[in-house]
């Protein structure tokens, strides 16, 4: 079974291997990206809210 | 009663103290967030998450040292929260599959490429070991080391999860195994490539 993969496949797979590197990257690339997507986003009101409301609690009880 | 105990046994927390922990911390809710968002891919139970893992973060400030990392502190906080949530109640594999459904509709950015809907569909289907420890890395900007403390496992067990992980995520787009109603398999995987040589060329 294996003698039968004729030396055109394992070409291809070589080739494969060296556009893998690149791939890899640009999944890197758009993971940064996917990430710093939320980031950027605005903080809703509410978890500032919930911190301000933690803080006032702490700072009344001491 | 607890806080209250710490209050009355320990020194009194000066506020400037608190008052530097607040700022700091508030600066890392971003990061929180997209951290919550890549564990939990439904954006508003990740919110719950973020909220949760901040409360925890402030509630336990006095155990803080200023000066150390703090967003690595915070995101383990996180982490362990999701995983004891996790624990309690969640079938994960299968919200992770609807999640990456709701995120797909949530997205409503017209210039968002279709690829990244991919990529977090692809993402979803990542043990959760894998996913996060690639997230951490690769997008969090954490080192290695830092990965592993924020995981509670050895530096070279990050390593190979984030080595696993890219392989497979590379198959996942690469063959289409998203199964995306019926995207032609690769198309994810061009496109993608495509939007990063366009990124690099602009840098």
């Amino acid at each position: 079974m294996i003698e039968q993969r004729p030396s055109e496949e394992r070409r291809r797979s070589s080739a494969a291997m060296d556009e893998a590197r690149l791939r890899q990257q640009a999944i890197g690339v758009r993971l940064r990206q996917m990430f710093d997507e939320v980031v950027n986003e605005q903080v809703p009101d509410e978890f500032l809210e919930i911190l301000r409301r933690a803080d006032n609690r702490s700072s009344g009880n001491g | 009663m607890a806080g209250e105990q710490t209050k009355a046994s320990g020194q009194p927390r000066p506020p400037t103290d608190d008052i530097a922990f607040k700022k700091e911390l508030v600066q890392l809710i971003p990061h929180l967030r997209a951290f919550a968002r890549t564990l939990c891919g439904d954006p508003a139970a990740a919110d719950d998450l973020a909220q949760d893992a901040m409360m925890k973060a402030w509630d336990a400030r006095a155990s803080f040292q200023m000066g150390t990392n703090m967003k690595a502190w915070t995101f383990m906080i996180l982490r362990n929260q999701f995983y004891s949530e996790k624990r309690r109640s969640w079938r994960q594999s299968q919200l992770d599959q609807e999640a990456a459904e709701r995120t797909l509709v949530a997205v409503d950015d017209p210039e968002a490429p279709v690829a990244l809907d991919e990529l977090r569909q692809g993402l979803a289907m990542l043990p959760p070991e894998q996913r996060e420890a690639l997230i951490l890395v690769g997008a969090g900007g954490f080192a290695y080391e830092e990965a592993a403390e924020i995981c509670g496992c050895a530096v070279g067990t990050v390593k190979s999860r984030v080595s696993r992980a890219r392989r497979a995520l590379h198959a996942i787009l690469d063959e289409g195994a998203y199964d995306r109603d019926g995207a032609a398999a690769g198309d994810a995987m061009r496109s993608i490539l495509a939007d990063a040589e366009r990124l690099s060329t602009v840098r």
